[in-house]
């Protein structure tokens, strides 16, 4: 007999390559060390992962390479809390366990045929990423994609060697803006629902997807509506503390839905039917 | 199921020693100036005419439980690589709980929906719930305190659900009914007899426990009712004035599911843990950043209501993810009663 599926076991994978993305933000790229499960393996952009590592604990982040690139799996954490900061001390060639993947996805198979407006804030860019090259990986499965990402400086700016490509791509509109003016800042400088409103992209046939710090969302949202965006076509992904990432531990709930099950992707029409406790 | 057996009192010892021969055999025991489940030795006391203090739930869900085991080394081939092993067992000892009341047995079927069946079946619970018994005490009336509500949520002094065996008390012993198959088996043994002539007292037994209980309230409207009231500021504060957040209505609950993971650590290896947590605590919610969407105690109580009489039966056909033990109101430091907020809730949903 088989044991049963153990979903509080982690795949054990290796560091391949970290990037010191910011002063506060490490990315790691990791490896199942069991080959035939890493090629097994599938997900769906938006999903996401316990990182952990022995003695350290487990904490959730979304894979944020898409699933049309599985060299590694990618994820990006930014130092906050206990977990964080000692992921942060683990380099190439160390262990870490995997639990993946977890949660629900974007809604990317209904958004073909869409125009898609990215709106990322800080870390917050880790989820849109995964989507964001997902699009690009399937270029012709979607209409005009735009991006607008913002960080407080461009110091503060994460997956700064991808942005060179990302601005120039003649197939996606990418805007990126600081909060205040920097020495060689060659970009908009201005906050990100300030900047939102001056791209006025338009609602018709659109989806936005927005992800970022609390205040940012809120007034997002706000510039969205003003924008003439409806609920249902606004969608954003969360983070709540988790444990078990399985719908059991009961930490994540907001009323009957549980973030880490239920979510973390959610429409704002969705949102808004929930109870009010985020 | 089989007809009923009796077994007399003084034979009682034989029926443990011969069950603890097999398997781990959870009685309730006075202890600590309470009463808690703990393994059957020869001689020991075992409390069956009050309800214990703290329900059986560890005997499927332990306190601290390891998820598994950890080992750190180095690849002797190239000592610069680290190496990683992990070591799991989900196996669970046999374990007969022998004497809980209806309420605490009942506790499990609201594990079950949540442990059990859906996307990722928890194979640790599986297994304990699976080399688990349920020997269970029915109430008799004089055991109903002022604290019991269990027939407001669909249950009764002598639910059977949950359990394999109901015993109820009567004259000179306990009569015995299989509940399963499970249970069945468990009554072939040489110290119980036939109980047929014991039948009707153990109803009346029966009877009269439901018969103090009285009348339930309708709390059909709760799960609307909380909902309702979710904004209303005012009204948590004025339900969670007195508490303290102690948590001890969560740790005593039968129904009280949630979890935390924690590793620890010891050199080079050690092993990751899940322990018993609390909704009642700031912690349980407290995020990194410092945001915590639960900060007081209004939104902390609310949660741990709103989930068992809203959120649950929401998810879960109706079922209320309470089994009205009381022992929340009873070992409360400060006398919260979730049998007002609930009703509150509902009367206020009614203007």
């Amino acid at each position: 007999m088989t044991d049963p599926f153990n979903p509080y076991l982690p795949e054990v994978a290796t560091i391949l390559e970290t990037v010191q993305e910011t002063h506060n933000i490490k990315t790691f790229r990791v490896r199942f060390d069991d080959e035939a499960k890493m090629a097994a393996f599938k997900f769906e952009p938006g999903q996401v992962g316990q990182l952990s590592a022995p003695g350290i604990g487990e904490s959730t982040f979304v894979i944020n390479s898409p699933p049309t690139r599985m060299d590694y799996l990618q994820f990006s954490v930014m130092r906050a809390g206990e977990v964080t900061t000692m992921l942060h001390g683990l380099n190439a060639g160390d262990k870490v366990g995997v639990r993946a993947p977890l949660g629900n996805c974007f809604p990317y198979e209904a958004m073909k045929g869409k125009n898609i407006v990215f709106v990322g804030g800080g870390i917050g860019m880790a989820p849109l990423r995964t989507l964001f090259l997902y699009m690009l990986d399937n270029r012709a499965d979607y209409g005009d994609i735009t991006l607008l990402y913002g960080a407080r400086s461009p110091a503060d700016m994460a997956f700064s060697a991808e942005l060179p490509e990302w601005t120039s791509r003649a197939d996606v509109n990418t805007t990126l803006t600081i909060d205040r003016e920097a020495d060689g800042w060659a970009h908009k400088v201005g906050l990100i629902p300030n900047v939102l409103l001056e791209l006025a992209p338009k609602p018709e046939n659109t989806v936005a997807v927005t992800c970022g710090p609390p205040i940012m969302i809120k007034f997002t949202l706000e510039a969205l509506k003003k924008l003439g965006f409806e609920d249902d076509q606004i969608v954003t992904t969360l983070e709540k503390r988790m444990k078990c990432g399985i719908g059991i531990c009961g930490r994540c709930n907001i009323g009957s839905s549980y973030v880490c099950v239920d979510g973390p992707v959610y429409t704002y029409a969705q949102l808004k039917a929930l109870p009010n406790e985020l | 199921m089989a007809a009923v057996k009796y077994i007399a009192s003084d034979k009682l010892p034989d029926w443990l020693k011969s069950l603890a021969a097999k398997s781990r055999v959870l009685v309730p025991v006075a202890e600590g100036g309470g009463v808690v489940f703990r393994p059957y030795a020869p001689g020991c006391r075992p409390v069956f005419d009050s309800d214990a203090t703290a329900p059986p739930k560890g005997a499927v869900f332990p306190a601290c439980q390891e998820l598994f085991r950890y080992e750190q080394g180095k690849d002797p081939e190239d000592p610069g690589k680290p190496t990683l092993k992990l070591i799991a067992s989900t196996e669970a000892e046999p374990t007969v709980v022998f004497g809980a009341k209806p309420c605490g047995a009942r506790g499990f079927l609201i594990f079950d929906r949540v442990y059990i069946g859906k996307k990722f079946p928890d194979p640790y619970y599986i297994a304990a719930r699976e080399a688990t018994v349920f020997v269970t005490m029915a109430c008799a009336a004089a055991n109903v305190e002022n604290t019991c509500f269990c027939h407001w949520v669909g249950s009764g002094p002598a639910d059977g659900s949950g359990s394999d065996v109901l015993l109820t008390p009567v004259a000179g012993g306990y009569t015995a009914e299989a509940v399963t198959d499970k249970g069945a088996a468990l009554l072939e043994d040489p110290a119980l007899a036939d109980g047929a002539a014991k039948a009707d007292e153990a109803a009346a037994v029966k009877a009269a426990a439901r018969e103090v209980l009285g009348e339930a309230p309708d709390i059909a409207a709760s799960p609307a009712a909380l909902l309702a009231a979710f904004d209303d500021a005012d009204f948590w504060r004025d339900q969670s004035d007195k508490c303290v957040s102690c948590g001890a209505c969560t740790y005593l609950c039968p129904t009280c599911y949630c979890f935390t993971i924690t590793d620890e650590p010891k050199g080079m290896s050690g092993r990751r843990m899940r322990s018993w947590d609390a909704c009642m605590h700031f912690q349980f919610t407290l995020e990194a950043s410092g945001h915590n969407p639960r900060p007081t105690k209004a939104h902390r109580l609310k949660n741990r209501v709103g989930h068992k009489f809203s959120y649950y039966p929401t998810l879960h056909d109706g079922l209320v993810a309470c089994c009205g033990c009381g022992r929340c109101i009873k070992s409360c430091p400060v006398s919260v009663d979730i049998r007002e907020i609930v009703q509150n809730a509902v009367a206020r949903a009614k203007g």
